[in-house]
């Protein structure tokens, strides 16, 4: 097990120090995400308390749309450089670099939306009314659960038509649950009306179910491409 | 075999023209509804067999994963499509029975929501198989199938709590109906699942010809003769295989 | 009754959409059996 943890870790590091040399994702990321926040707030001017009602969908609408970015450049280096068929003969198990791969698209997409949060906060003038801090929770597994999927479905669709459309096409059907979890929460947790406990727990058991079903089907798609 | 298919069509037909009659002047009328209710002996059916077709396609799928079963796959294929036509046919009539009913076109009602949900999925499955290189699809596409059906529960359960939330009108009807209903129903039900057996028979033997006529086809333009060994006039028939240096001189001495 | 116009157009899409998804089969199978007999040749 070692050997699994250890590929992956180096395969992570290895994205990260390439990304961080070009910075392209993360740039082109970053202002798209800017673009939609602004484009957003044109098309939506709500006064305060209507804000907090819908801002959760309008933030993780753009948080998803800027994820898709993220994930369709997944494997394009890899395909690039036929480093996949390399991992088809290698012994290495395909799971190493399936984590590898949805790690680095988790620490991308937080950044993002750390870095997009303060932005909507100001342009809606938001103030959460209910527990703050349960936001993070949210954040953290709503995103994992975009992640993990997304790096799956960009797999699958390597070797597609219209592959930057199918990655949208295959994940947001799956994503419904996911979303309005994602979406009621920040809802609730905004306005401060009831609990957001139901939702938080529904998105944990999505990451934990679909976690399991990626990594048990993994290696059948790589095999696939 | 093949006397079986018009037979079962004929039957078919009459049984919904049968049920048909019964669902508009023999069941009787809703009391707060009226006649627009009757809507629900072509929208519960279509429901059910839907439902029972993403179902088959389910197993097909996860058959194909274990056995590598090309009948699986066919059946996969045939069942997701006919299963959308029917999942077609439920997102229809809901809205339009629930306009004049509600007065509203769409609810977050939990079945019509789930079904919508389960319409996406297997759209995107559809998408999938057609846009996917032909060789791999079959693999890719039963694990879409796969993820779609982990994916439902979750859908329903999250619908569920959503609408204790915020509750709003069910679509469908709820609580107990009426017997003399009921027989209407299972009895519309019964011609749709013929209906949906006839049409998957249908594509199915269509799926397998299309399969044959591709593999000919790419036998064709492999072996740049016809397979069926039919010469062209003052055409010689092309060996398949080369002959080696060393045959051509069977009496050559030495070893080979 | 205005609303018995739903009852109708509720059972017309039904078969529309029905019979939209067969016309599309039948044109199918026929362009197969042309492909089958060029085939042959």
């Amino acid at each position: 097990m070692s050997s699994l943890r250890s590929i992956t870790l180096a395969t992570l590091a290895k994205d990260i120090r390439l990304e961080w040399r070009s910075k392209d994702a993360i740039n082109s990321m970053l202002f798209f995400s800017l673009l939609v926040v602004v484009i957003f707030s044109f098309s939506f001017d709500p006064n305060a308390e209507e804000s907090r009602q819908i801002a959760g969908g309008l933030i993780w609408v753009a948080f998803l749309f800027a994820a898709i970015v993220a994930l369709n450049q997944t494997w394009s280096r890899e395909l690039r450089n036929q480093v996949l068929d390399a991992y088809r003969v290698s012994p290495a198990p395909a799971n190493a670099v399936f984590m590898a791969k949805v790690l680095g698209n988790f620490i991308l997409v937080s950044l993002l939306e750390a870095l997009m949060a303060p932005l909507f906060m100001i342009f809606y003038n938001l103030r959460a009314l209910g527990p703050a801090w349960q936001l993070i929770p949210v954040a953290l597994l709503g995103t994992w659960a975009l992640v993990v999927n997304g790096t799956f479905f960009a797999a699958m669709s390597l070797r597609t038509r219209s592959r930057e459309i199918m990655l949208p096409l295959l994940l947001f059907p799956i994503s419904i649950p996911a979303v309005q979890s994602m979406v009621e929460a920040t809802r609730i947790i905004l306005t401060g009306d009831g609990a957001a406990r139901f939702w938080i727990v529904l998105l944990l058991t999505y990451d934990v179910v679909f976690t399991t079903a990626c990594l048990a089907l993994f290696e059948t798609v790589l095999q696939a491409e | 075999m093949k006397r079986a298919f018009p037979i079962l069509a004929i039957l078919t037909a009459l049984l919904l023209a049968y049920a048909f009659h019964e669902a508009i002047w023999v069941a009787p009328m809703e009391r707060t509804m009226g006649d627009v209710q009757r809507i629900f002996y072509y929208h519960v059916p279509s429901a059910w067999t839907a439902f029972l077709l993403f179902f088959v396609n389910l197993i097909a799928s996860v058959t194909y994963l274990i056995r590598r079963n090309a009948k699986a796959d066919a059946i996969a294929v045939v069942s997701a499509e006919v299963g959308v036509v029917f999942c077609t046919v439920v997102l229809v009539t809901g809205p339009i029975w629930a306009r004049p009913v509600w007065g509203i076109w769409w609810t977050w009602d939990i079945r019509l929501t789930t079904t919508l949900v389960l319409w996406l999925i297997y759209v995107s499955y559809l998408v999938l198989r057609r846009f996917s290189d032909s060789s791999q699809t079959p693999k890719l596409a039963a694990v879409l199938a796969i993820f779609g059906a982990l994916d439902v529960p979750l859908v329903y359960f999250s619908i569920w709590f959503f609408r204790t939330q915020h509750p709003q009108p069910v679509i469908g009807g709820g609580g107990s109906i009426d017997p003399r209903m009921l027989h209407v129903l299972l009895l519309n039900w019964l011609a749709f699942s013929c209906f949906a057996l006839l049409v998957c028979w249908g594509r199915y033997r269509l799926e397998l010809l299309e399969r044959a006529v591709e593999e000919a086809q790419s036998l064709e333009s492999l072996v740049g003769d016809n397979r069926l060994g039919v010469k062209r006039p003052g055409e010689r028939s092309i060996p398949l295989k080369t002959k080696l240096p060393l045959d051509k001189n069977p009496s050559r001495t030495g070893t080979q | 009754m205005n609303s018995i116009k739903f009852l109708y157009a509720a059972y017309i899409a039904t078969w529309l959409i029905h019979g939209f998804y067969l016309s599309s089969l039948v044109r199918r199978y026929n362009r197969l059996r042309q492909q089958k007999k060029e085939l042959g040749e």
